[in-house]
């Protein structure tokens, strides 16, 4: 049990995804202006990470490495998570509509997200059995929401500060994201 | 002019990272050397190169509706085949960027100049856009990794497999600029930078 949290908290705060792996920095910088946009994203993507790590982890162990097939890694990968997407989309809709109008527009969006690939990766390359996998793509949602949500907050509240002209926007928003990424190295121990 | 133009415009006017922000994961992850930089932009450029080629090639054939899918399908290919390269003959390479070789998949760059480029237009053309933006790209990650080691390790790298040298530059270092903050304040800095440039300009 211990083992199982170890790994969630490791991929939430240690090796915080976004913030020291830079896995789904486009969403990260693009959806956080809103705290009711971070959250939605935020909550399809742990969904979709934990379930894409399980399937994965079948398909790699089961089809793959038993028919000798590893070369085929990345393009399974991507076109297997580009349709698990599709049909998370497709049965939220069905099973309850107001999740997904909740969700709405973020799960598409999560197929480019190199963090869903990333974890998937990572996982072939050092977890070695399924619940590993899966608390790991867990942790790895976790640790994005989280990062998500302390930067929409502070984005939101530098709506109403004086910020240098041509640092508006995107450039302001990386160096936040390079001050935040500063306070989680505090959880690996820095050491210089 | 015009096929000059499709060249030259991915290295400045429309460079990928600093213009159009794309492909920033891979580009902030890996800039910690200046060797590292150049060859994740070349392996990127590859990359962009072949699938540029094939997307133009049978652009004609894709139905419109799965187009993406095949895009990434051609895409993968041609990262699976890098990966296994440098793998082979550049194994140092290989190690320090690691997880970043498979994703250039989702590097928006590439699938990005797929649909906005090759899946309209000649070969020769996909072709020269492909090493313009491959140019851009590889320049703009440089430029990242020569500020990051400079600050970070006093040191520039140009060393890879024996080959090259190991410049020491008088700065004392800073460890932060080589460890994951460094990187985002660095774009940061930089693009407040360009913009301001950018602005004065209009």
């Amino acid at each position: 049990m211990e083992h199982y949290l170890l790994i969630i908290i490791s991929a939430a705060l240690i090796n915080n995804f976004v913030l020291s792996q830079f896995l789904g920095l486009c969403p990260f910088i693009g959806v956080s202006k809103k705290m009711d946009s971070a959250m939605g994203m935020g909550m399809a993507l742990i969904f979709v990470l934990t379930l894409s790590s399980i399937i994965v982890y079948l398909l790699d162990t089961y089809l793959l490495v038993r028919l000798h097939l590893e070369f085929l890694r990345t393009t399974t990968f991507i076109l297997v998570i580009a349709a698990l997407v599709q049909l998370v989309e497709m049965i939220i809709q069905k099973v309850s509509p107001g999740l997904y109008h909740a969700l709405g527009i973020y799960l598409p969006l999560i197929t480019t997200n190199c963090a869903v690939l990333g974890v998937a990766l990572l996982n072939v390359s050092e977890m070695n059995n399924l619940l590993e996998s899966a608390m790991n793509g867990f942790g790895a949602g976790l640790g994005f929401v989280i990062a998500l949500l302390i930067m929409s907050g502070i984005r939101e509240r530098m709506e109403f500060s004086r910020i240098p002209e041509s640092f508006k926007g995107a450039p302001i928003a990386f160096i936040v994201a390079g001050i935040l990424s500063l306070i989680f190295l505090c959880f690996k121990g820095f050491a210089v | 002019m015009s096929r000059w133009n499709e060249l030259t415009k991915g290295i400045i006017k429309e460079n990928p990272i600093f213009f159009i922000m794309l492909g920033l994961c891979p580009t902030l992850a890996v800039s910690t050397k200046v060797i590292y930089g150049i060859g994740m932009g070349i392996a990127a450029t590859f990359v962009l190169i072949g699938s540029n080629i094939f997307i133009s090639l049978i652009r004609n054939f894709i139905p419109d509706k799965i187009r993406i899918p095949c895009y990434i399908v051609v895409i993968a290919t041609f990262v699976t085949i890098v990966d296994y390269i440098l793998n082979a003959y550049v194994q140092p390479l290989h190690k320090a960027l690691g997880i970043y070789i498979p994703l250039i998949v989702v590097n928006c760059i590439i699938l990005g100049r797929a649909e906005a480029y090759a899946g309209q237009n000649t070969v020769l053309n996909s072709i020269l856009d492909a090493i313009g933006m491959g140019i851009g790209f590889t320049l703009a990650i440089t430029l990242i990794a020569l500020i990051r080691e400079i600050l970070g390790s006093g040191t520039i790298t140009l060393q890879m497999l024996g080959y090259g040298w190991v410049w020491e530059v008088p700065v004392k270092p800073m460890t932060i600029m080589v460890l994951p903050p460094g990187a985002l304040l660095t774009i940061g800095i930089l693009m407040g930078i360009i913009n301001h440039f950018k602005q004065k300009e209009k």
